[in-house]
């Protein structure tokens, strides 16, 4: 989706928390990114809320325009941090479901541990000409929410908040095993789902 | 011979650390001769790649 002319110079040129329309398409970015990962709209409102009013609150220490944006992207991915830090204090039974069943992914392959000739993976191809296609991304969307919530909220830390293994094992209070089998856990299924759902779409219908 | 199983998760972990040298060899080896694994190691870093579009569109918008 390639932004219109006036688009960019709106978004070259003004600084998003000193102008109102650049605010609302700011807000908007922030909110989308933030209901990807939290899964409850009112959550993902109110986490922007904060994140937009902080920013305003320092906004006059912030002289850098270019990088409001990266500025304020990070003040959302802390406060991201933290709510998914919180929902995991609260309920520390989350770890088993997390992790899940050793044997989950078992059925892909045969009794020597090799791929079942039926679940081999095949190349994706070109990953741009994919993405240009608004249709994957709501297969994406529909892929992550099929994952119990606890493993796709590991994932997100690691791949969309950008923390180390480290770091998360150190905001959760697991062990970097434990984060590890997770982790393979979310790409083992976020990479079937999209074989299924998307690379093998054509095949099948 | 390191099974497909095996070689998953290591594909999966290269994303989040720095394999050994002798887990290195042995995928490596592994990969060689299985094409399923190959395309796997695609997968793994197609997935990366996603992600990181997702928060570039999200700073430039």
């Amino acid at each position: 989706m390639k932004p219109t002319t006036n688009e960019i110079s709106l978004n070259q040129s003004v600084n998003p928390l000193l102008n109102d329309a650049a605010l609302i398409q700011l807000r908007e970015n922030l909110l989308r990114f933030a209901t990807l990962q939290l899964r409850n709209r009112e959550v993902a409102e109110d986490v922007v809320q904060d994140t937009i009013l902080a920013a305003l609150a320092a906004s006059d220490r912030f002289e850098h325009r270019a990088s409001v944006k990266t500025w304020v992207f990070s003040i959302l991915k802390n406060k991201i941090v933290d709510v998914f830090r919180d929902r995991w204090n609260k309920n520390r039974v989350e770890l088993a479901e997390a992790t899940g069943d050793e044997t989950e992914f078992d059925v892909l392959f045969m009794e020597n541990d090799r791929w079942q000739h039926s679940e081999m993976p095949t190349r994706w191809g070109d990953p741009e000409q994919t993405f240009s296609d608004k249709q994957f991304w709501k297969v994406f969307d529909l892929c992550t929410s099929r994952m119990p919530e606890t493993t796709v909220r590991v994932f997100f830390m690691r791949e969309l908040l950008g923390l180390e293994v480290n770091e998360i094992c150190k905001e959760l209070a697991i062990t970097t095993s434990n984060c590890w089998v997770i982790l393979h856990r979310a790409r083992m299924s976020l990479r079937l789902c999209l074989q299924q759902c998307w690379f093998e779409r054509d095949e099948k219908t | 011979m390191m099974s497909c199983k095996e070689a998953a998760y290591l594909l999966s972990q290269r994303q989040d650390r720095k394999l050994s040298a002798t887990e290195t060899m042995a995928l490596r080896l592994h990969l060689m001769m299985c094409s399923g694994c190959t395309n796997f190691a695609d997968n793994m870093a197609f997935l990366r790649k996603t992600c990181e579009r997702i928060v570039n569109d999200i700073k430039q918008e």
